[in-house]
């Protein structure tokens, strides 16, 4: 790799401005929420905090973290409850066409997912009487993550060897005081990485808030934001900067955990 | 009494995956079918036709074929993913894997920028582009003047171009991530042999490289083609505009469907879109087998 | 009834059969040790038993009660696996008492229980740490402190030692065993080690492939094997198998272009030999050395040092003979002999095994010793 036909400096240059690119349209998000004169621009002005508390003081963007919150958490529970069972049936009884399977439904989670089925989503959830509630939008969210954090857990329960389970049963566990008091705790590191790319993944959500919700209500602040830079008249740029600064750090944090128990390039399989 | 064994491990079986095979099944699978079905009715969200949908055959989908829209988007869309994900994401991706191979400290900095771009939420980064392409106090447009070029709407005058630079920052990472972390399985020995025997980079890439990373290349592709033939996040900065100029086919398919109320009209443009992902990735699983032979 | 029993025990893993029409019967307070080598069926086998595994064919029964098809938790048995298996999320001290735990044993009575058990095993000291933090000998004590502490109607024991080094595995053998003897649990201890199976068991299962080869104590094992495969695989070196043949009439084995005289050793054949092709069997240690200058009668053969490897206690040459290799060993001291040296050898009368070419079964009755050891 040293004898790359760059030379160090064109090297180092080169990689500078890639940061540089990556990094120039976020230093505004970090800026501007503190900025005494918020505006499209990078302007501090004299720092201030006056911007979070417009963010307090607006009904619909509380509101709408508050919806995030309850979107966000659903889907983590319902996440983590049906794909660590079943990850735990696809990792130790191994039937025929089992990783047929699991491949089939991340292909279908992938193709199938958000835009491509938008319009039976839309319908589905008329039909079940869940448009316009926080169930459809969680149940709906879930459908379509569930695959993929089986596929995580499964690999994460693989590498636990049966042996601990086995002991448990021969020591005199039935099945499940073994799944409680072995397997879980064996289990929470890859527990805890699915629940929070399930969070993560649900916190970030605009397509599917945006299609099945209409009320003000029940947006939560992914839609809420939008609207807030495309209704009518003079954004309020402080708010909405301070705002999606706020909106965005659980994702930041969230992601600083999976790095923590993982490590960096476990993200090559995940995100999408 | 076998039968009690088997019930007991069996009964567990089925328990344990009805949760999520039900919840797959009703939200995940059903709508996939569901929508070959919804394509060949005139389904809408307003009027006789959402009362007393009628079944029409195929004739949504000669309407999407005889569209020009219709292949206004698929070209758009084309564009949009050959030049950001396939030239821009994965060759991007592979560019800077290459460039940080065995330099920690540049690696973690251009990752680190890199994953900030890929993580932060789709609404809030369209308003960070909105804010930074702005013509008048985007941060952009301000260096730009600072050197003596014009102020440019970029989302007005190169409204293509921007998305697709916008999808390149956005995906990068991904890319990037997959590929270092396939080069680091290569052996270093591999490489100072060839080092050694005086190799030129471009054969090391050629043929020591490429065919130890060839799985995780393709793989690459179809999931950023994939991704990006269905991403929405370009609604939030352009709605598809200006006119229809960044109008991709998931942009295409909302309006239809919820602007204009015509479900079963969206659905039909839908099934199209996942008949055509369908072929791109079977294109792709046939291109990763056929370079089989120069594996090492 | 015996304490234990399998009856007809048939276990198939897809297109393998791990174990086939297997029957056996282990008494109450008894030490058995299965033996074979790796994928002879014998870990299957104790799974088997533990209702890790539910057999295709075949009964097995526990202190009299049918528990062919129950699980592991109400079969009263307790397990030591190779990797001990000890929770790495618990510290020893819930390691040991978690049998207990589960079944709601009052707290008090479970200290009083651990710590007179790890008080027996000497692993007082170990009870805050966790798995991770203590040795591999310290583990295996804790693993079986965790079996001991079940009070079960048998131990089932999975190649514990083999995870040890040497060193520690000699130590931990004797420690066991003593242990195993005090507690009087009827054990199973399955091992691909004969010297281990030698060591500690009344009595020793040989298996391979599937098939119990034979069961005997271990005396009778080593010194009536009833095939060549119990023969070569207890004892160390093996047994010396050579290719011979024997002639009724003229009471002599031809080894090579060697006679040798066998009398003795053909007084109760079982059967004989088709065209007399057999395989001679003797053991390096009876086997004795004399010079070439030595009288020779037919009771000596002639052969050629090939190597010599002295171990201290003991010397174990390899010597040619004819178109053959056989091993001896020589006690005491070191020897002169060089490789191309001349010797001859000479088999200690009683201890000449023939075993049948086709089918490997011993075909010869064993005269017992009366003033041998």
């Amino acid at each position: 790799m040293n004898k790359i036909r760059f030379s160090g400096a064109v090297n180092y240059i080169f990689l500078s401005v890639i940061v540089s690119f990556f990094i120039a349209p976020v230093i505004w998000l970090f800026v501007t929420p503190f900025s005494s004169s918020p505006s499209l621009s990078i302007s501090l002005g004299t720092p201030t905090l006056s911007n979070f508390s417009s963010v307090f003081k607006d009904p619909a963007a509380v509101y709408s973290f508050g919806n995030s919150i309850i979107i966000a958490v659903g889907v983590t529970l319902l996440t983590v409850i049906c794909a660590s069972l079943a990850a735990y049936i696809f990792s130790r009884y191994h039937f025929k066409g089992s990783n047929f399977l699991i491949f089939i439904l991340i292909l279908f989670s992938n193709i199938v997912s958000g835009t491509a089925a938008m319009v039976p989503l839309y319908m589905l959830n008329i039909s079940l009487g869940l448009i316009n509630s926080y169930l459809g939008v969680i149940f709906t969210i879930a459908g379509g993550g569930i695959p993929t954090s089986i596929f995580i857990l499964k690999s994460f329960f693989d590498s636990i060897p049966k042996s601990y389970e086995e002991a448990a049963l021969v020591d005199g566990s039935s099945y499940s005081q073994m799944l409680l008091h072995i397997f879980l705790p064996l289990s929470k590191k890859g527990i805890i990485v699915i629940a929070t790319l399930s969070f993560i993944s649900a916190w970030g959500n605009f397509l599917i808030p945006f299609i099945l919700l209409s009320s003000q209500s029940t947006y939560p602040a992914s839609v809420t934001i939008y609207n807030f830079y495309t209704e009518m008249g003079l954004p309020n740029i402080g708010l909405i900067s301070a705002y999606a600064l706020l909106y965005t750090l659980p994702v930041v944090i969230g992601y600083l955990v999976v790095n923590k128990v993982f490590g960096f390039s476990f993200y090559g399989g995940i995100k999408g | 009494m076998k039968s009690e064994f088997f019930n007991s491990k069996f009964g567990i079986i089925v328990i344990f995956l009805i949760p999520a095979l039900t919840l797959i099944g009703i939200f995940l699978i059903f709508p996939a079918f569901w929508e070959f079905y919804l394509s060949m009715t005139n389904e809408s969200l307003m009027g006789i036709n959402a009362v007393h949908p009628q079944f029409i055959g195929i004739s949504n989908f000669i309407d999407v074929l005889t569209d020009p829209y219709f292949y206004n988007s698929l070209v758009v869309t084309l564009i949009f993913v050959l030049e950001s994900a396939i030239i821009g994401q994965a060759g991007l991706g592979m560019l800077l894997s290459l460039l940080t191979y065995h330099k920690k400290f540049f690696r973690t900095l251009v990752q680190v920028a890199a994953v900030l771009a890929w993580i932060i939420p789709d609404s809030v980064v369209a308003y960070l582009w909105i804010a930074f392409l702005d013509k008048n106090a985007g941060t952009f447009n301000n260096l730009l003047a600072l050197i003596g070029l014009s102020r440019i709407n970029w989302f007005y005058r190169y409204p293509l171009t921007t998305i697709v630079v916008f999808n390149i920052w956005r995906g990068t990472a991904f890319s990037m991530l997959m590929f270092s972390a396939a080069f680091d399985t290569i052996p270093p020995s591999y490489l100072e042999v060839a080092d050694v025997m005086g190799v030129s980079w471009w054969r090391k890439l050629k043929d020591i490289i490429f065919p130890s990373l060839k799985g995780v290349f393709f793989a690459d592709l179809i999931l950023i083609t994939l991704w990006t033939f269905n991403v929405f996040t370009p609604y939030l900065l352009t709605q598809g505009g200006p006119g229809t100029a960044t109008e991709i086919l998931p942009i295409y398919i909302y309006l239809n469907a919820f602007q204009n109320f015509k479900i079963g009209y969206g659905a039909a443009i839908s099934v199209i879109v996942l008949l055509i992902n369908l072929v791109l990735a079977s294109f792709y699983f046939i291109l990763s087998k056929e370079k089989e032979g120069t594996s090492l | 009834m015996a304490w234990i029993e399998l009856e007809n025990i048939t276990k198939t893993f897809g297109k393998v059969s791990a174990i086939r029409d297997l029957s056996l019967q282990i008494e109450k307070g008894e030490f058995v040790a299965i033996l074979g080598p790796s994928g002879c069926g014998k870990t299957t086998l104790l799974r088997l038993i533990a209702g890790l595994e539910v057999a295709d064919k075949g009964k097995i029964r526990i202190s009299e009660e049918d528990v062919t098809f129950a699980p592991p938790n109400v079969r009263k048995i307790a397990m030591v696996f190779q990797n001990y298996a000890l929770y790495p999320h618990m510290t020893v001290f819930k390691n040991i008492s978690y049998p207990l735990f589960i079944k709601k044993v009052p707290d008090d009575e479970i200290k009083k229980r651990v710590n007179a058990i790890a008080d027996s095993l000497k692993i007082s000291l170990l009870l805050d740490r966790y798995p991770q933090q203590i040795s591999g000998g310290q583990q295996q004590r804790v693993a079986v402190a965790r079996a001991m502490i079940q009070t079960p109607n048998v131990f089932l024991l999975d190649e514990p030692l083999s995870n040890l080094d040497a060193m520690m595995r000699i130590e931990a053998r004797s420690f066991l065993k003593y242990l195993l003897d005090k507690i009087g649990t009827t054990t199973i201890y399955v091992t691909h080690d004969q010297s281990e199976a030698m060591a500690l068991a009344d009595r020793i299962v040989v298996m391979q492939n599937g098939i119990i080869q034979q069961i005997d104590s271990p005396k009778d094992i080593y010194d009536k094997p009833s095939n060549t495969f119990v023969a070569s695989f207890v004892g160390n070196p093996p047994m010396n198998l050579l290719e011979a043949n024997i002639n009724i009439n003229s009471a002599q084995a031809e080894i090579g272009s060697q006679y040798l005289d066998i009398k003795e050793s053909i007084l109760n054949l079982h059967k004989f030999p088709q065209n007399g092709r057999v395989y001679l069997g003797i053991r390096p240690e009876h086997i004795s050395i004399y010079h070439e200058s030595d009288t020779n009668n037919g009771s000596t053969l002639e052969g050629e040092v090939f190597v010599s490897e002295p171990l201290g206690f003991e010397t174990i040459i390899t010597v040619i003979l004819g178109e053959q290799q056989i091993k001896v060993i020589k006690f005491g001291g070191l020897n002169n002999l060089k490789p191309g040296e001349k010797i001859k050898l000479q088999f200690k009368k009683n201890k000449i095994y023939l075993f049948d070419h086709e089918t490997g079964y011993r075909i010869n009755e064993i005269q017992e010793e009366d003033n041998e050891y």
